[in-house]
């Protein structure tokens, strides 16, 4: 017993060290190494995806391409690791990876007791419901006594319960292990609608013989932030990933893109001037070159770029942008300023 | 006046004996409960045939490139495999390298096929097995990894598909028999040290589930080890699946040890051989010829165990497959993807099979009823 002790505090004591030893040296490592570590999803429609060729594509790979322009002046210097859901947060902890962009939900458990921060949010997700056409459904308020199909031991399907008991309706879940063979089953009349979060349920119903006869209800009944992750305790890194981010949506909102970004260089405006480097050390403020933000832009394109080409009118998924448009255009999209 | 009486020639069995209907009779229709149950296959088999051969066959749609081929048919959409093909096989391995793949294939093919052909005299059979289990796995890894002699450098990350299913199956195999059959003799040992470590050793390995040994390999590991020391994630699999499967295999082979008379050692002993020579040249080619089923056994159930690595995110055939499913542009296609997987698995694992009916037969002495 006093051996296992023994065993359980020297391996405490080593995660302990290795966690004291990451502090302010994450970039350090990572221009030694000369490539961004990258955990992503090992196959989401529209998050990450690799091709026959090995090549990345998706919001998620996006994100960390443009971490890797900021840091290297150049996109392709990535490292992806496709990583499953159990095993996401250790690969970062024990700096398998340098930041996690992995379709991963904000709580607080995780930014507190897992050690872990997130920098902002890429992709404002919430828990939906896909119905036949035929039931005549208008709203998720309508579906008092419905077959829901579900994946198991998520928490989409607490989430589910709980809507249901408290609009007090009658709910019959059925749950499934794999989104395909829920899929499967809503095509074969097992259940009447369909529970996932909003950007899997297009994906979703692509899947579908007959895609036109379903629709997404409007409901949204939960809050499912996604954003990239880092280690708790390097601020520096912390804040690169997280203006990486804010570049890409206030580049959106000056109507900079990654076609335009050197004619913006001309332009006259204050605020155009500072983000791209033309003018000030906003840039340097990093540690990194001035113009990184222009960099970004300009490889990698900014946020209505990114979410266009990966999940909305430019991809086969055809996401609208929902919560996901810019604050000043009815979304939740709103970033601090670069100044 | 004898009036001599020959025998009528034989008559040819009644048609009800003969023929399919007689042999139908003797087996379909031979009671009222095989009437029932030939009723009920052939009503199943009625009701599933017709769609299944739909689906594969007749609706199915064999050409094409993009999703929007096979949305017109109702059946299965064989495209998606044809356009995912190469992934299933080599993974991300780079296109411009795969030829190195090829040729460790065809070395390995060239290098086995003489241990098939009976006309081969033993000896040049064992020099070349031996030279296959040795050296054959040190050229492939040059192949496959490069960074030496000009071949460009792939990461193991890359390896996938069959080929890794391959990779993970192979050095499982040709690991886990010998580690196997040591551990087996070392359970059986007199010596309590060495008793006690194999017994520990198999009771560990075959107490945990592989998921568990993949998991706490790609999990637990990483954060016990210093930072910056990272060891490839494949070799983390391999070693794990090689420890588990020897586990495994020690049992079975043990099994062989025991079946084998007192007898036989007690006349090596008799004819001067020491311990590892009566083992080597008496006990083992009997035990080890009375557990081929065993062992093949063991070897099938590892090489679908493969499968499980997808939870750590290496991309083994399986996990291709699962890949290929979430490509934006292909989505809808898993039916497809998953019964390509399992009839590339029923291949292999039915391959091994008869080979090993094969090999039982060519080896039998008799020594069976």
């Amino acid at each position: 017993m006093n051996g296992l002790k023994t065993l359980a505090t020297t391996a405490v004591l080593l995660l302990a060290a290795a966690s004291a030893a990451h502090a302010g040296v994450t970039l350090d490592a990572i221009k030694k190494n000369g490539f961004i570590k990258c955990g992503v999803s090992d196959g989401l429609p529209g998050f990450s995806y690799a091709d026959e060729k090995g090549n990345y594509s998706g919001i998620d790979v996006d994100v960390c391409r443009a971490i890797a322009a900021a840091v290297f002046g150049d996109a392709t210097k990535v490292k992806f690791t496709p990583l499953t859901a159990k095993e996401r947060l250790t690969a970062l902890q024990s700096g398998e990876i340098d930041v996690l962009s992995r379709n991963t939900t904000w709580t607080s458990s995780r930014d507190s007791a897992q050690g872990m921060n997130f920098t902002g949010i890429t992709y404002y997700d919430g828990q939906g419901f896909l119905v036949n056409k035929k039931l005549g459904v208008k709203s998720a308020k309508e579906l008092d006594g419905a077959t829901v199909c579900v994946q198991a031991g998520t928490t989409t399907e607490l989430n589910l319960s709980d809507y249901f008991r408290a609009n007090k309706m009658k709910l019959t879940p059925i749950s499934y292990d794999k989104s395909d063979e829920s899929a499967k089953s809503l095509e074969a009349g097992r259940c009447d609608v369909l529970t996932s979060d909003q950007s899997q349920l297009y994906a979703q119903r692509i899947k579908l013989a007959k895609p036109d006869d379903y629709i997404v209800l409007p409901e949204v009944i939960s809050k499912e932030p996604l954003g990239p992750v880092v280690r708790h305790g390097d601020d520096d890194w912390f804040d690169i990933v997280k203006w990486t981010l804010f570049v890409m949506v206030n580049a959106e909102e000056m109507g900079i893109n990654s076609k335009n970004v050197e004619e913006m260089k001309k332009s006259t405006n204050p605020d155009v001037k500072r983000m791209l480097g033309v003018e000030g050390d906003r840039g340097k403020d990093f540690g990194l070159a001035n113009d990184w933000m222009a960099v970004v832009i300009k490889q990698v394109g900014n946020y209505g770029e990114i979410f266009d080409r990966n999940v909305g009118a430019g991809s086969p998924l055809k996401i609208e942008r929902g919560l996901n448009a810019l604050w000043n255009q009815g979304g939740l999209q709103y970033t601090p300023p670069v100044r | 006046m004898a009036e001599s009486r020959l025998p009528h020639p034989d008559l040819p069995p009644p048609a009800s004996i003969i023929g399919p209907w007689g042999w139908m009779r003797r087996n379909l229709f031979s009671s009222p409960l095989n009437i029932a149950l030939t009723a009920l296959a052939a009503y199943l088999l009625w009701v599933a045939v017709p769609h299944l051969l739909n689906w594969t066959l007749f609706n199915a749609t064999w050409s094409g490139d993009t999703r929007a081929d096979c949305q017109a048919n109702s059946g299965a959409c064989w495209v998606f495999i044809r356009v995912h093909f190469e992934q299933f096989m080599y993974g991300f391995y780079p296109e411009a390298q795969r030829w190195r793949v090829n040729i460790a294939v065809l070395l390995l093919i060239l290098g086995a096929a003489p241990l098939f052909i009976r006309t081969v005299p033993n000896p040049v059979k064992v020099k070349l097995g031996l030279s296959l289990l040795v050296v054959y796995p040190m050229v492939a890894f040059v192949l496959f990894k490069g960074g030496l002699f000009g071949l460009p450098n792939v990461e193991t990350s890359r390896w996938g598909g069959l080929l890794l299913t391959l990779v993970i199956a192979g050095v499982g195999m040709a690991a886990a028999l010998p580690l196997g059959v040591l551990l087996a003799l070392g359970r059986r040992s007199k010596m309590p040290a060495i008793q006690t470590l194999c017994v520990t050793f198999i009771e560990f390995w075959r107490g945990v589930p592989l998921i568990t040994v993949l998991f706490m390999s790609s999990v637990m590991l990483p954060l016990f080890l210093p930072e910056g020391m990272n060891f490839d994630k494949l070799l983390r699999a391999l070693i794990g699946v090689t420890l588990f499967q020897a586990a495994y295999m020690a049992e079975v082979v043990r099994g062989g040890l025991q079946a084998i008379p007192k007898g036989q050692i007690e006349a090596a002993a008799a004819l001067g051989l020491g311990y590892w020579k009566s083992m080597a040249l008496i006990v083992l080619p009997q035990a080890l010829k009375l557990v081929i089923p065993g062992i093949v056994n063991t070897f099938i159930a590892l090489f679908k165990d493969t499968s499980l690595v997808l939870i750590i995110g290496l991309f083994d055939l399986m996990n291709t497959v699962h890949n290929a499913t979430t490509n934006p542009d292909w989505l809808g296609f898993s039916t497809e993807g998953y019964v390509f997987a399992a009839a590339v698995y029923w291949l292999f694992c039915f391959s091994m099979s008869r080979y090993s009916q094969n090999l039982e037969k060519r080896l039998h002495t008799g020594h069976k009823r």
